[in-house]
């Protein structure tokens, strides 16, 4: 009886210093500028991302960039999605943050209309709150996109969504229900450009493997897809130009508090500089289809661009 | 309240009647799944629950598979299929009919179990074959268990069938999802009260039916509702 209280207290014990272990490795308040972490971390830049395995591989680039740089880097990564961090960004606890500039627009500033890159960019400087800078964008983005099959595209001549209005046959268009009431839809490609729609089909997965499934068995024809999703051009699809921004244009951003000098935006603004399109669907694709680490994935691209 | 009012006002705006998205059409397309996987399952599971009924073998297995059944999420089977199948009511069907399985399998054994042993052997004593044992002694005892399966087989596949829209298999569950993903919550609530008011009625016509099967010589010896005498003295008094 004695001997099996005294194995049990040993157990706790055990169990006791791994908690504390553990405790001590989370290092108390994850958002707390290091004002309690000792003077080690006192001048380190938070870099933060969302629960997003893409937004997380471009916060490790920025991360490893500023590093490089002789940077000291906080990460916070994997916070949420914008309604949890936007909060925290605005409250100046967020040093870098990468981020889409039409969706960060629009959750600033709910009456945004879209345009041209250019043009929602410089909205978004506007709509931006005190302390905080969007640096130049990338020419990477990860937008809602029309997108075909290759072989619809050929045997149509598709090009960009306007052209959609030459397709003699029935278009049926498959994606969340929520589809038929964007200003994106299929009412709005019938008015824009005369793009008649036989049917929509409502598959509630967020244009994920069921949507691209039904546009492979041509069960549907049209899809909204994120442009930088793997999927596309492991599928051989074809996301349609969108020369008129009937989308918000979701370029990659780094948004950064006023902690962010000089010398770090040079270095950040280096890297947008070479996050083409084709670079951030090939980086997604190394998550997805290899399923590689976001520290791996990330320093591989930035050896090979010769930024670190 | 005004939620409430909001969605009783949205599902009698006629403007929502009518068209591939009408009311209508979608409470039909739900009552149809429904009614397609019920039909499946039933001829799936109650030969099985007989066969097991009467034998009394092959019970372990067949509470371990159902057990198991239930606990698989049925929208993860809905979209495993749908990557297989395609998209479409395939897919939402087959899920429904695993669904439902598992009651209306329990019914079926377990209305077969119920029947006391003594009755059997009488029946069996005064020359019956087993056909017959089956056919006029078992299945009219064990109906009213049956029906009780198959009863809640079908609130399960009524409410659960909301899913099929998930995967452009229409019903009512288009609304719900509709209303949540544009923040509409009156229509969203608007769908639930469809959902819910297919399942009242049901429930009710398997209410009466659950009543109408118990035998009369059943009925006449028994005082309380047949769910809550036991088996033993119902029978032992016919």
């Amino acid at each position: 009886m004695f001997t099996a209280l005294k194995g049990r207290l040993a157990w706790s014990a055990v169990a006791v210093g791994a908690v504390v272990a553990l405790a001590g490795c989370a290092s108390g308040d994850p958002l707390d500028e290091g004002a309690d972490a000792g003077g080690e971390s006192a001048e380190a830049l938070v870099v933060a991302s969302q629960a997003y395995y893409s937004n997380e591989i471009i916060a490790e680039i920025y991360s490893q960039a500023l590093e490089a740089g002789g940077f000291e880097v906080d990460r916070q990564f994997q916070i949420g999605q914008r309604e949890v961090y936007l909060p925290e960004l605005e409250a100046g606890n967020i040093d870098v943050f990468p981020e889409y500039i039409g969706s960060l627009l629009q959750a600033l500033d709910p009456e945004a209309t879209s345009g041209t890159p250019a043009e929602v960019f410089a909205a978004l400087q506007e709509a931006l709150p005190e302390g905080l800078t969007a640096l130049e964008p990338a020419a990477a983005s990860d937008q809602n996109s029309w997108t075909v099959t290759q072989a619809f595209a050929e045997a149509n001549d598709l090009t960009d969504v306007a052209s959609l209005a030459g397709v003699t046959e029935p278009i049926t268009v498959g994606g969340n229900a929520e589809l038929a009431t964007r200003p994106y839809g299929p009412d709005a490609l019938q008015e824009l450009y005369g793009v008649e729609i036989a049917e929509v089909k409502s598959i509630e997965d967020s244009g994920g493997p069921l949507t691209v499934k039904a546009l492979v068995d041509n069960d549907i024809q049209l899809a909204n897809i994120y442009t930088a999703d793997p999927n596309i051009k492991a599928n051989n699809l074809v996301a349609l130009d969108d020369p008129d921004g009937i989308f918000f244009p979701d370029n990659v951003a780094a948004i950064v508090s006023d902690n962010v000098d000089a010398d770090a935006q040079a270095i950040l603004d280096e890297v947008n500089a070479a996050l083409s399109a084709d670079a951030l669907v090939g980086l997604n694709a190394e998550s997805v289809n290899d399923q590689k680490a976001a520290e791996v994935i990330a320093e591989a691209w930035l050896t090979e661009n010769g930024l670190i | 309240m005004n939620l409430f009012a909001d969605a009783i006002a949205w599902l009698l705006d006629p403007a929502h009647y009518g068209g591939s998205n009408g009311i209508e059409v979608r409470t039909v397309e739900h009552l149809w799944i429904s009614l397609v996987s019920l039909v499946i399952a039933a001829a799936i599971a109650i030969p099985a629950g007989f066969l097991i009924g009467h034998t009394g073998r092959g019970k372990g297995i067949a509470v371990l598979v159902s057990g198991g059944v239930r606990a698989l999420p049925t929208l993860g089977l809905i979209s495993i299929l749908g990557l297989t199948i395609g998209i479409g009511v395939g897919a939402p069907i087959i899920s429904f009919v695993v669904l439902a399985i598992p009651s209306i399998l329990a019914g079926a054994y377990a209305g077969f179990e119920a029947v006391d042993r003594r009755t059997i052997d009488a029946a069996r004593a005064s020359g019956m074959t087993e056909w017959q044992i089956v056919s006029r002694v078992e299945l009219p005892l064990g109906l009213p268990l049956l029906m009780g399966g198959i009863r809640s087989a079908t609130l399960q596949i009524i409410a659960t069938a909301t899913l099929a829209a998930y995967i452009s298999g229409g019903g009512l569950g288009s609304f719900i999802f509709l209303g949540l993903r544009t923040n509409d919550y009156s229509q969203m609530l608007a769908g639930s009260i469809l959902v819910i008011v297919l399942a009242i009625v049901f429930e009710g016509v398997f209410a009466v039916l659950q009543r109408l099967v118990v035998p009369a010589g059943v009925r006449a010896g028994q005082r309380k509702d047949v769910r809550s005498g036991s088996p033993r003295s119902r029978a032992a008094a016919a």
